[in-house]
């Protein structure tokens, strides 16, 4: 199993599509490590630096809807798991990114919109760290100031066994 | 309770509910491209598990930037033919006979009604249009289906969209889906399957539901799928005909099976009545933002993309060079046509089309998606603006700051005339 949690970086807009995740001209690497440095690069966001990925070593992204649109590419989220990130938030995803994830062993977890505008409204104050609870299906948000939020979130149990399996290919080599 | 379309492809191709609402359904095909394959080919050796289900079900193609560009497509190349012929798979398409997936694969009659298909390619919902459950997966997903031929979905829930009246002259297929996408918006279908129909639809032939279908995916659909009909046994009948022994109305009668139930559940039903319709473009990046081209006419372009699975086909491009013959591409604007597969070439070729693209300035390059992602043949540079026939407009699709306006051939063959965005009604001959 994956490691899950750690600092957050805040994307608050819809509709971030595949390309913005990881422009196609990079789709030629054939090793997934040649992804890392170009996560999010033509992202276009009020506040988003692109330094901030690595400077602040983040391990999660918390985002708004429809989150991975675009193109089917596992890209995508191979370029977040190069970078240790492996937990994203959001109020919904493109269905191919999210299944992405879970084959993957990688978490797309569901918040509604109001939690999630409580948790950009925590954000504002500076930066914050998210741990999770797998098995008690938690999410712990704590702040620069110590202040912490803990929610719940659910994960349907097919996506919770391909998390516990590590990926898709696991599970379903030892099944079928 | 009748059932749709789509639950009697997943119920004719269960394996498994390992848990409840996730279905392991059984696959038919399994297509494989350089760009998303060689990851998922590469993971298999490394386990040790470097094998094919099936060799007949499993299909490859080399398309996406082809000739190769550079050393690391040469490379996604190789992986994908080395893997091909190492497994004697049959049905691969090097340079020389490749073409763009979407486009070749039907072509080779590979897709048949009640089908299940998946491709690490998101517009593999255009083969929809054959009344197959046709989905876009990613490559872990892929490499599953390879090693095991089966692949998990959630079942999803079905929008319909009836699509009646009348087209005006100058508006095609094209703009049909781009106001289903409209309407719908980019994630108005997420987890859905769209399934058309209506007396527009039906009146369509394979060509135009591929376009269809095509962009389901654009409104965040699943897959797209038609109701396989006398269309449908008119494209497949050279791959069908001796199964069928030779009647067609027994083939059209025997697809019927697949046609979704009168008394089916959909989700929601959208009616669109296309009467009035204008010829329409994208504006902004997401395909969402439709607009009617005579509003836009002083926008100007620099470059005009014909081809791709969803508009490089042979009507698309009969369409477009009828628009285009006896004129000139505008001072300063680039025309670059992409015939979507050999077999579409040549039959161009035949036909006196690409002469008239070529005598009007225009490229006509070979069978490749390269510019439609902005990996060779036509990329954008910064700023500049293209008149496309593809499907995604998205920020960066066809080059680093380029601006993409999706549209019908025939429009994007007016705005190679005029250099601007243009109504095509103007520059019909009929
Ligand atoms: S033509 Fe464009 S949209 Fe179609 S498969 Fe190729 S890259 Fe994808």
């Amino acid at each position: 199993m994956k490691q899950f949690g750690g600092p957050v970086l805040f994307l608050d807009r819809s509709d971030i599509n595949t390309d913005e995740i990881i422009p196609a001209k990079y789709l030629t690497a054939v090793d997934k490590k040649m992804l890392a440095p170009h996560l999010l690069e033509d992202l276009k966001l009020a506040g988003f630096d692109h330094a901030d990925i690595s400077d602040k070593g983040i391990r999660v992204i918390v985002t708004r809807a429809n989150f991975g649109c675009g193109s089917s590419r596992e890209h995508a989220p191979w370029a977040l798991e190069v970078n240790g990130i492996t937990l994203v938030i959001a109020e919904s995803y493109a269905r191919i990114f999210r299944q992405n994830m879970f084959n993957g062993g990688m978490i797309a977890a569901e918040l509604s919109g109001e939690v999630l505008d409580s948790l950009f409204e925590f954000a504002r104050e500076g930066d914050v760290s998210c741990d999770i609870d797998l098995s008690g299906q938690k999410l712990c948000f704590t702040g620069v100031s110590g202040n912490s939020r803990e929610i719940d979130f659910q994960l349907n149990p097919f996506d919770e066994a391909l998390v516990n399996a590590g990926g898709w290919v696991e599970f379903a080599d030892a099944r079928y | 309770m009748g059932k749709t379309i789509t639950e009697k492809i997943f119920e004719a191709h269960l394996r498994e509910e390992p848990f409840e609402g996730t279905k392991v359904l059984s696959l038919d095909v399994v297509m494989c491209h350089e760009i998303t394959t060689p990851i998922a080919i590469t993971d298999l050796m490394a386990r040790g598990k470097d094998r094919v289900f099936d060799t007949s079900k499993v299909k490859a193609v080399v398309d996406h930037v082809t000739p190769s560009k550079d050393s690391l497509s040469a490379t996604q190349a190789r992986i994908l033919r080395d893997w091909a012929h190492r497994h004697e798979i049959q049905d691969f398409f090097d340079v020389g006979a490749n073409g763009v997936c979407h486009a070749l694969f039907p072509e080779k009659g590979f897709i048949r009604p009640g089908y299940t298909v998946i491709m690490g390619d998101s517009h593999t919902c255009t083969h929809g249009a054959f009344g197959a459950f046709a989905a876009g997966v990613g490559t872990t997903d892929l490499e599953v289906g390879i090693l095991k031929g089966v692949c998990a979905f959630r079942q999803p829930k079905t929008i319909r969209v009836n699509v009646t009246g009348s087209l005006g002259r100058g508006v095609y297929a094209k703009d049909v889906v781009l106001e289903i996408i409209r309407q719908l918006s980019v994630s108005g279908a997420t987890d859905r399957v769209i399934e058309f129909g209506g007396s527009v639809i039906d009146a369509m032939d394979m060509e135009q539901r591929m376009t269809l279908s095509n962009m389901a995916i654009e409104a965040g659909g699943t897959s797209g799928l038609c109701m396989p009909d006398k269309q449908t046994v008119e494209y497949l009948w050279p791959f069908i005909s001796d199964e069928y022994k030779g009647d067609k109305t027994a083939a059209e009668e025997d697809f019927r099976k697949w046609h979704s139930d009168p008394d089916c559940e959909y989700e929601k039903t959208v009616e669109i009545d296309v009467t009035g319709l204008e010829p329409s473009v994208t504006v902004g990046y997401k395909p969402h933002q439709v607009r009617s081209l005579k509003e836009l006419a002083d926008v100007s372009v620099d470059q005009i993309y014909i081809g791709s699975c969803t508009n490089g086909r042979l009507s698309d491009l009969r369409e477009a060079a009828s628009v285009i013959r006896g004129t000139r591409l505008a001072e300063g604007v680039r025309g670059i046509v992409s015939p979507a597969t050999p077999t579409i070439w040549k039959q161009a070729m035949e036909e006196g089309i690409l002469g008239v693209f070529m005598d009007a300035g225009y490229c006509v390059v070979n069978p490749t998606c390269g510019a439609c992602l902005g990996m060779s043949t036509g990329v954008l540079a910064e700023n500049e603006v293209c008149a496309s026939t593809t499907n995604r407009n998205f920020y960066g699709r066809m080059g680093k700051g380029g601006m993409v306006h999706l549209m019908s051939p025939a429009s994007a063959a007016a705005a190679g005339i005029t250099g601007r965005l243009t109504d095509p009604r103007e520059y019909l001959k009929d």
